[in-house]
């Protein structure tokens, strides 16, 4: 057999340090086509207490559902500037803010479309190895037949959708929550 | 669309646990439902990609950009990024952060009684050539006490984060010292069960790398998630 996977250690509580340099929380500048949201929220600890050390980084497709990454060979057009990166750490509160497109939906397993989705890494002191999470948009009629949505017991898919706030139609609201009753889904995708 | 390659999951015990108690820090962080399992889709198997121009040659040498020269006993660290079938990874994003040789982070939270140095910020950045291969300037970090249990100190470490070809192949990782007495004592480093994947963790002394009167060479190989041999129907 060939070598094994360097093992996952924690960012730790410095990662400003060496992280901040390339934090975005602005992933669509001006230009980028697509329906424009923001969104926030917070992260939480097992005792309910704000995270105010954790880092989250997205990745995202553009508008039309395509990946800027040369395995996605889908007939669909490239936004110009739009990478689909994001990295936004907690403030001393434990929230976190960003703002993007919605992406339009790629391809899924057995055929399919997937909903439009957010992927999120979450990292933090305490964390040895990154979650992974999905972020979804609310009232997407897409959310009720998506395949990964659809692994997920009926109960826990909300901690997955993004809820409207406040008045403005474009702010979403979406928390991590690391433990408890409403703790956030996290995927095994064998890291 | 036709097919995804997903990628391959750890071998037992190589990778930590989210919950490991003896890092106290895990135990009210570490999730306590299970994770669900998905198949890997295109959203897995893309990432963020970022060619050599988003770095600057110069952020690969912590020891310059200052006034002076950093306190400390200056060091190459080098090593390549393959993945698990031994391909080199080229165009990969290499970030690393650290403490300056008193044990201190130039960071508001770090509250450890070490001086801090004028002359060092402790942050660079590299990206891998055409057959993996990365190269960092800097000193050896200090050991620093921590809270975690009575009397804990973190072994001297590096901090690195590889962004890999894909979503999937991320890692944060720590760099650890060949010969550190504090090594068996530290429950971060001992989080991973799988002793032989614990200690390629540890950096080796490097003749290749050490530069006759001017700094000592330690390497250190990062190696990144491979693919699974057969595609996934899509």
């Amino acid at each position: 057999m060939g070598l094994r996977a360097t093992a996952s250690q924690t960012v730790g509580p410095y990662f400003k340090i060496g992280l901040e340099w390339l934090n975005c929380d602005n992933l669509a500048g001006e230009g980028v086509s697509g329906e424009r949201v923001t969104i926030q929220g917070r992260v939480f600890d097992g005792d309910g207490v704000p995270v105010r050390d954790a880092i989250l980084e997205i990745w995202q497709a553009n508008a039309h559902g395509k990946y800027a990454h040369p395995e996605d060979t889908q007939d669909k057009p490239l936004e110009p500037g739009f990478k689909g990166y994001g990295r936004v750490p907690t403030t001393a509160l434990g929230g976190f803010r960003f703002a993007t497109i919605k992406p339009g939906p790629v391809p899924g397993p057995e055929g399919g479309e997937q909903a439009p989705h957010l992927l999120v890494s979450v990292f933090m002191r305490g964390v040895l190895r990154r979650m992974v999470t999905r972020i979804y948009f609310p009232d997407d009629p897409r959310n009720a037949a998506d395949f990964i949505l659809n692994l997920v017991e009926p109960a826990r898919r909300s901690t997955l959708i993004a809820k409207k706030s406040g008045g403005d139609p474009g702010t979403l609201e979406w928390n991590v929550i690391l433990q408890g009753t409403d703790e956030t889904v996290f995927f095994d995708l064998g890291l | 669309m036709k097919r995804v390659v997903a990628y391959r999951p750890p071998y037992p015990g190589t990778q930590p646990n989210h919950l490991h108690p003896p890092y106290v820090s895990s135990i009210k962080r570490a999730p306590t439902k299970p994770q669900v399992p998905i198949p890997y889709t295109l959203s897995e198997v893309t990432g963020p990609s970022f060619g050599p121009e988003i770095v600057d040659p110069k952020a690969s040498d912590l020891t310059r950009g200052h006034a002076g020269e950093p306190l400390g006993e200056r060091i190459i660290v080098s090593g390549r990024v393959l993945d698990e079938d031994s391909r080199p990874l080229a165009n990969t994003l290499v970030e690393i952060w650290q403490a300056n040789a008193a044990g201190r982070y130039l960071h508001a939270v770090d509250q450890h009684e070490a001086p801090l140095d004028p002359n060092f910020t402790g942050c660079g950045q590299a990206v891998t050539d055409a057959e993996g291969r990365y190269r960092f300037v800097t000193i050896r970090p200090g050991e620093y006490p921590w809270r975690n249990h009575y009397n804990a100190w973190r072994p001297a470490h590096i901090h690195f984060s590889l962004f890999g070809p894909a979503f999937a192949a991320r890692l944060v990782t720590q760099m650890y010292f060949p010969g550190d007495p504090l090594i068996p004592f530290d429950p971060i480093f001992n989080s991973t069960a799988d002793e032989k994947a614990r200690n390629r963790l540890i950096s080796a002394f490097d003749w290749e790398t050490t530069l006759p009167e001017h700094a000592l060479g330690y390497r250190f190989d990062l190696i990144l998630r491979g693919r699974q041999a057969t595609p996934m129907e899509e």
